[in-house]
């Protein structure tokens, strides 16, 4: 029951307006927003150019678009997708909002520099678009030298600005992050207290802090090469080509566990919450985290595993992927044990909590092929890579992300969004999605290679399903872009803890006061602790 | 109540709870900055032993291109301007502003002598035809190729050091002109702390690059 | 085509093992999505929320089963891990009487080159039931070699050899894919493979122009570029013999030591101050520029022939 007093309650939101006090704030809470919008408009750039594809893939020899603008066309969703959107999505909106919020603190340890954060993805953005809307870029979003550093005649260095920018964006972040949860933890907040949203934020933090500045470097040596004509990658001057991938791989293989370790922390809070108990195995899961990051900067070779790196190179590679694949597979094991004996709701963010575990269960198997060295060699290339991390960025990290809005909503807006159309779109996108990426697997074994712009008219069946799917997929993700905004003007307003749900964040008003808390909270309990917080008590049978 | 911020100091921003915390807090993130730092120059230092490891010669005859004299005395130059950082951190510490600004001001000097005698070095391998492009060729190298690629680690690495060089003294500048203004105490003179280490972290890349640049298989004599 | 299949035809002695490999990843999988899958569907309708009021108090950790969901999949993994291991192991050892092709990949075809001298573009014909050693090179950028009925691929990269092989076992006729974005009509860098009977391909050899073999090709380009100089056969020029060189160990000048391998002759012939000779000048000018990747290959199937015989031309060469 909202009273007419807690309409009137000063919070976030009202407590300034006009276009300074949101571009010139300090607030985590809206600078979340803030990013929110950002990465929400990428995504649907990248969707759109993803729709471009699919659509152009229905018939062997295309038609619509020719071949140069095809290659422009997956460059660009690649680049868009992981740098613009993937990478900052859930640290920089749900992360930024909740993690000082879920330790007891007022705000991040360096507001300002958050800001800067926004700041310069946006600004990254710019250049990254300008080079879009100049011309394109078509050297695929890993931009192999030397074509990228010498052959190719598009905005090579112009994206490749945008990206370098966007990057120190993570960085910041991720610095902002780890001091945060080391330095702003409430009294009582010990480390094995933390929301296991936080320990994966943090073990992401990590990350982000000591992988992206070796894509930086990297980017600066192709702009260099590109610029100067100097010759670090250039097999002429006795430069190695492959040297590029190694510096390449060695960021963005761990840039994979950035934008899926995250996605866990979300899916670690909701299975708790909405199976009512405690998270199985909670410091399993939090070392699993951290033995994530760390194993995740050794294995960057094997996406080399056929580019002329050594046999036995290859092996350690493929040895120690294996190993990376462990603390994920504990993780969904002790989810699906939260489910044991709990008390499950069927709330849409529980909905797409099971079909996180579900696809991503999928994609993290059709790793283990791909690790192996005599599978790789086939599929590398082909389109089962393709939907093997699409099962893990789409059916796991993008679920997770949605999940994670529409259980924090009422939270960040105040308002609730509206149940059965929430559900309903989810199960359009669970179902649009395996629709689309499923016939991929097929695909690729097949030998379909990827960033084919023609193909073999054997596959149109396999490409047919697919778009199918897409234009499934396409419809789902509208549908909670509109009804969100519905729910701004006309949803229910929102208590502050719809959910039952433990955890610092349900214990300040929907939504928060600016500085989130009115006294420092002194915490006593344990994470996902229920008692106490849904009344009395009535035991499951 | 929470704090408003007009309560909020320099010392004691509205986040955190104590000045410890938030002296704490900036120090770890500085700390964290420079760990970025050393990765971004790592994958410099990769490529670098990579080639260094297949072209051992043409980077011999290169690095004997350069003149070690000027880099150890760039390097000496360096070295005593974290001296004086160390001696401006120490005035801070103990409130006395005057010395501290005197210290900056020696510091920032030291760094713009580093940073002229790197221009004039640049200017010489400009003149000697030893920066890769379509002039470039070395002399008593059988391959240009690789001795190309030795000058284009050797601009990269020291660009990108001298870079961080101009954004320090830029800090330095910023510096002096807020302590000028008595905004640092012994109780507050968290800046000064934290663009030290920031200003040492320079010092110990340039002490990396000078004998990886300079000094190879000088030993060996001609 | 009439049925339905999910792998492409297995036309190599790699495939079924392959093929193998992914049936057990494909139980595994299926084994431990059923499971999960099963598990999210049993307990989210077992213990669906009744009332508001419930709070559960299960155990809400086990070392037991953590050890176990831990040990099992990484048993599980070794296990993948080593056969696929042993497949990539044999194919990157190619038989020492595989018969030789050269690739040149550049945008955007492919070049085939048998040591006889007939070339192919975009088709390669082989024998079936012989191993064949592909060795590769890019003029441009770097490219991949696919054969997906071979279950078979390397990329194809600038400035150095790389190496493929494959043991045809059926006859017909195979896609060949470029399987490395190289540019705007990658998806057009696509061929075939035919594989034939032996008789069959000895037929197709003969047949049409007979430039000659490469061995015979490369001699000419020898004499050509003026090598011949030089490389005196009886070392009594400025410049090493070069007869028996392949493959035998060469000492370097500043103490090191090399197998002359093909990647060293087109070293030496690219960039011919990279390595010198014990006891000898650096006085060799560099060819880069002078001579394509094409006639690299074929100065280096020369060179092969020239083994311990005195050097003249020999068609086919000694092998």
């Amino acid at each position: 029951m909202i009273t007419a007093a807690e309409q009137e309650r000063e919070h976030y939101l009202n407590e300034s307006y006009g276009i300074k006090s949101w571009l010139l704030t300090k607030d985590h809470k809206r600078i979340a927003l803030l990013y929110l919008a950002t990465v929400t408009l990428f995504f649907f750039i990248g969707g759109a150019f993803a729709t471009m594809i699919r659509i152009e893939l229905l018939t062997p020899q295309g038609g619509l678009v020719s071949s140069e603008t095809y290659n422009k066309l997956f460059t660009m969703h690649g680049i868009t997708m992981i740098f613009f959107f993937l990478i900052p999505s859930i640290p920089a909106t749900l992360g930024n909002f909740f993690l000082p919020m879920m330790i007891g603190a007022r705000d991040l340890a360096f507001p300002r520099v958050n800001l800067l954060s926004w700041y310069l993805l946006v600004i990254g953005g710019l250049f990254a678009l300008f080079a879009m809307l100049a011309g394109g870029v078509d050297t695929g979003w890993t931009f192999y030298t030397p074509y990228s550093t010498t052959y190719s005649n598009t905005w090579v260095i112009a994206t490749a600005i945008g990206i370098f920018i966007a990057g120190f964006s993570s960085i910041l972040t991720g610095l902002n992050f780890i001091v945060t949860v080391h330095r702003m933890r409430a009294p009582g907040m010990t480390w094995f207290r933390l929301p296991l949203f936080v320990w994966s934020n943090y073990a992401t933090a990590l990350i982000q802090v000591l992988g992206t500045p070796v894509l930086a470097v990297t980017i600066v040596l192709v702009f260099c090469e590109r610029f100067f004509h100097i010759g670090i990658f250039d097999p002429a001057l006795g430069g190695d080509p492959v040297l590029f991938q190694h510096l390449f791989w060695f960021y963005s293989h761990p840039a994979v566990y950035i934008m899926v370790l995250p996605a866990m922390g979300v899916i670690s809070e909701l299975v708790s919450v909405f199976s009512r108990k405690t998270v199985f195995g909670y410091k399993f899961v939090a070392f699993s985290s951290m033995a994530i990051a760390v194993l995740g900067f050794l294995v960057w070779g094997h996406h080399l595993f056929v580019s002329t790196q050594s046999v036995y190179a290859g092996l350690v590679f493929s040895f120690l992927s294996y190993f990376v694949a462990i603390p994920s597979a504990i993780k969904v094991f002790n989810w699906t044990a939260t489910l044991y004996k709990g008390s499950i709701s069927y709330a849409t963010p529980m909905l797409y909590t099971f079909g996180f575990i579900g696809l991503f269960t999928i994609g993290g198997l059709t790793g283990l092929f791909v690790a192996s060295l005599g599978i790789d060699v086939h599929v590398t290339d082909t389109y089962f890579v393709i939907a093997h991390f699409h099962y893990i960025m789409v059916g796991g990290t993008i679920m997770a992300y949605l999940g994670g809005l529409h259980y924090w909503w009422p939270k960040m807006t105040g308002r609730m969004y509206p149940e059965l159309w929430a559900r309903l779109s989810a199960l359009v996108i669970f179902l649009g999605f395996n629709l689309t990426f499923f016939p991929q697997f097929i695909l690729g074994y097949l030998g379909m290679p990827r960033r084919y712009h023609t193909y073999s008219s054997e596959f149109q069946v396999l490409h047919v399903l697919s778009t199918a799917g897409a234009s499934v997929l396409a419809v789902g993700y509208l549908m909670p872009m509109i009804y969100f905004i519905w729910s701004l003007r006309y949803g229910k307003l929102a208590p502050a803890n719809p959910w039952g749900a433990s955890g610092l964040e349900w214990k300040t008003p929907s939504p928060p006061p600016l500085h989130n808390f009115d006294e420092t909270p002194i915490v006593t309990q344990e994470a996902y602790d229920y008692r106490g917080v849904i009344g009395e008590e009535v035991e499951v049978g | 109540m929470a704090s408003d911020s007009a309560a909020e100091t320099l010392a004691l921003r509205e986040q955190f709870d104590t000045e410890a915390q938030q002296k704490d807090a900036s120090t770890l993130g500085m700390w964290i900055f420079l760990i970025t730092e050393v990765m971004f120059f790592g994958g410099l230092f990769l490529a670098y032993t990579v080639y260094r490891r297949w072209y051992p010669a043409e980077f011999a005859i290169a690095s004997s291109s350069l003149n070690a004299v000027i880099g150890a005395a760039n390097t000496v130059i360096l070295l005593c301007s974290s001296f004086t950082m160390v001696m401006a951190v120490r005035a801070a510490q103990l409130g006395k502003r005057d010395a501290l600004i005197w210290f900056l001001i020696l510091t920032l000097i030291l760094g713009a002598a580093f940073l002229g005698v790197k221009a004039y070095e640049w200017n010489e391998k400009f003149q000697e035809h030893h920066v890769p492009g379509p002039t470039f060729h070395l002399e008593n190298a059988v391959r240009q190729g690789p001795a190309q690629i030795y000058f284009s680690l050797y601009f990269a690495m020291t660009g990108l050091h001298a870079l961080h060089m101009v954004v320090g003294v830029c800090l330095l500048t910023f510096l002096i002109i807020e302590a000028r203004r008595n905004r640092f105490s012994a109780a507050y003179m968290t800046p000064v702390d934290i663009i030290g280490l920031y200003w040492h972290f320079v010092d110990i890349i340039w002490i990396f690059l000078f004998p990886l640049l300079y000094l190879i298989d000088r030993h060996l004599g001609k | 085509m009439g049925r339905l299949s999910f792998v492409p035809e297995q036309a190599s002695t790699f495939a079924p093992g392959v093929d193998h490999l992914l049936y057990f990843l494909l139980a595994v999988s299926v084994f431990f999505t059923v499971l999960i899958f099963g598990a999210i569907f049993y307990f989210a309708v077992r213990f669906r929320r009744r009332s508001e009021r419930e709070l559960p108090h299960p155990p809400h950790s086990g070392l037991t089963l953590e050890i176990l969901w831990t040990v099992i999949p990484f048993g599980l993994t070794m296990v993948m891990f080593t056969w696929g291991a042993k497949i990539f192991f044999s194919e990157s050892r190619p038989p020492d009487d595989a018969m030789q092709i050269y690739v040149v990949g550049k945008q955007w075809m492919w070049k085939l080159e048998h040591m006889e001298g007939k070339r192919e573009i975009n088709e390669l014909h082989i024998p079936v039931g012989r191993p064949v050693k592909l060795t590769m090179t890019s003029e441009d950028v770097i490219h991949s070699f696919f054969v997906p009925a071979f279950r078979t691929k390397e990329d194809v990269v600038p400035g150095k050899y790389s190496v493929t092989w494959f043991q045809p076992t059926k006859t017909g006729k195979y896609h060949l894919f470029c399987a490395e974005y190289c540019g705007t009509n990658h998806s057009r860098m696509i061929g075939w493979v035919y594989v034939m009977e032996a008789a069959d391909y000895a037929n197709w050899l003969r047949g049409g122009q007979s430039g000659g073999s490469l061995a015979e090709s490369g001699a000419k380009l020898f004499q050509d570029l003026a090598c011949s100089n030089c490389h005196h056969s009886d070392n009594s020029g400025r410049c090493p013999s070069l007869v028996g060189v392949f493959g035998s160990t060469v000492k370097l000048s500043g103490g090191g030591m090399v197998t002359a391998d093909e990647g060293y002759l087109r070293e030496s012939i690219l960039q011919p101050n990279a390595k010198i000779v014990a006891g000898y000048q650096p006085v060799m000018p560099t060819f880069q520029g002078l001579v394509t990747e094409e006639g690299v290959l074929q100065l280096v199937e020369y060179i092969k022939s020239l083994g311990t015989k005195p050097a003249a031309p020999a068609s086919g060469g000694p092998r």
